[in-house]
């Protein structure tokens, strides 16, 4: 069993280009993105940088402004977790 | 591999702006974040992503026109997408929004699909399954619903509930037939029978939470010499005294003779409001009345004097 990949704010801002520090940091005092770990010491799981990488795209390659991508992630999330129960449910 | 002008619709021409604005307005359609259901959306937005790092960079746009570099070649490997761990059990670190909140409750999270779609709470979905809980309303005659009854109920279908209206029931509420409704399923236990209750308007009684209401009409010797009269309550009829000058409107009240208690509540009370009816014209009563000084004279309409 492999352990699961966490990676540190530094390397997630080098893996991601165009990606600020300061974005990171304010998406996630915004709850946007949720890693592990207390501030000065995120931990990001490989969902949290496909997160944040969408929440790059949105924002960058499909100009969503930071004040409408709440509502975006939000509709996503319970597009997803609707999705998640009906996996579950067999659908 | 297609053209990449072919693939964001743009004219070999096209200015940087005009192959900007293509690839957004064609990365909003086909991101396949948000398009989890759809399974071509992955390699529709790859080629968007790949057809764009061509052409938005002029070096590289030279060299796709100059025959130097195929589109083929600046395709990328596949990157996990977002929707690739939100589908999956990871997914749930996102399932409820706002920080510091990891997961929905279950509960919760079945009343929000209940809700969603109008329905009972899903079932697991393997295992004992309860029936469908079924929703009927019922018109209960007013005494019954404040003494309590047993009301015959006749569903759609033809089969007949007989249902205990407990005393006390008010208008509007709703009474639960336990596994009276649609039938479990994998030994599940059946659904239940909601009964909303109508109650249906009295004559002369009125409710008025555990207290009952009425207008007594009483006649002009009754309000003016008092005496006993009958007064109907929800329990039969009742003997009461109405004192001596009691005026057109007085309300008596008559203790525990209301909605009787039904344990923690304890009983109403009766409130009777008189009303003076004269009846039929009084030879004799108009006589006297023509000749007749009241002892202190006063005008009822006192407090409507001054300006208006």
């Amino acid at each position: 069993m492999t352990m699961p990949v966490r990676i540190t704010i530094e390397l997630l801002v080098t893996q991601l280009s165009g990606l600020r520090r300061q974005d990171v940091d304010r998406w996630i005092a915004n709850g946007w993105v949720r890693p592990d770990g207390p501030i000065g010491e995120y931990r990001f799981r490989e969902i949290d940088v496909a997160r944040v990488r969408l929440i790059q795209e949105l924002r960058d390659d499909m100009e969503v402004s930071e004040s409408t991508l709440p509502i975006v992630l939000s509709l996503l999330d319970q597009i997803y977790a609707l999705r998640r129960r009906m996996a579950r449910q067999g659908w | 591999m297609d053209d990449p002008y072919a693939t964001l619709g743009v004219s070999r021409d096209a200015a940087a702006a005009d192959i900007r604005d293509a690839y957004r307005k064609l990365a909003k359609k086909h991101h396949p974040d948000l398009n989890p259901g759809d399974a071509d959306a992955v390699s529709r937005f790859q080629a968007l992503t790949a057809a764009n790092e061509i052409l938005s960079d002029p070096e590289k746009r030279g060299r796709f026109d100059r025959g130097e570099i195929d589109a083929a070649g600046q395709e990328r490997p596949p990157r996990p997408s977002y929707r690739d761990y939100a589908d999956g059990a990871s997914g749930r670190r996102y399932a409820k929004p706002g920080p510091g909140v990891e997961d929905w409750d279950q509960d919760e999270f079945d009343d929000m699909l209940a809700s969603l779609f109008n329905r009972d709470r899903p079932p697991e979905a393997a295992g004992p399954r309860r029936g469908r809980d079924e929703h009927y309303t019922l018109s209960v005659p007013f005494l019954h619903a404040v003494n309590g009854a047993v009301e015959r109920l006749t569903l759609p279908d033809g089969r007949t509930l007989d249902v205990r209206v407990p005393a006390g029931t008010t208008d509007g509420q709703t009474l639960r037939l336990r596994g009276q409704a649609g039938a479990g399923r994998n030994g599940g236990p059946a659904g239940d029978a909601m009964i909303e209750i109508h109650v249906a308007p009295h004559d002369f009684f009125r409710r008025d939470g555990q207290d009952i209401r009425l207008v007594l009409p009483v006649t002009l010797a009754e309000a003016v010499l008092g005496g006993p009269v009958e007064i109907p309550t929800p329990h039969g009829k009742v003997r009461m005294q109405v004192p001596p000058h009691s005026d057109n409107g007085t309300e008596l009240r008559l203790r525990k003779r209301g909605v009787a208690a039904q344990g923690e509540r304890p009983a109403g009370d009766l409130y009777a409001t008189l009303r003076v009816v004269l009846g039929a014209p009084d030879a004799a009563l108009t006589e006297f009345l023509r000749d007749w000084v009241p002892e202190h004279p006063a005008n009822p309409r006192d407090a409507m004097e001054g300006p208006v």
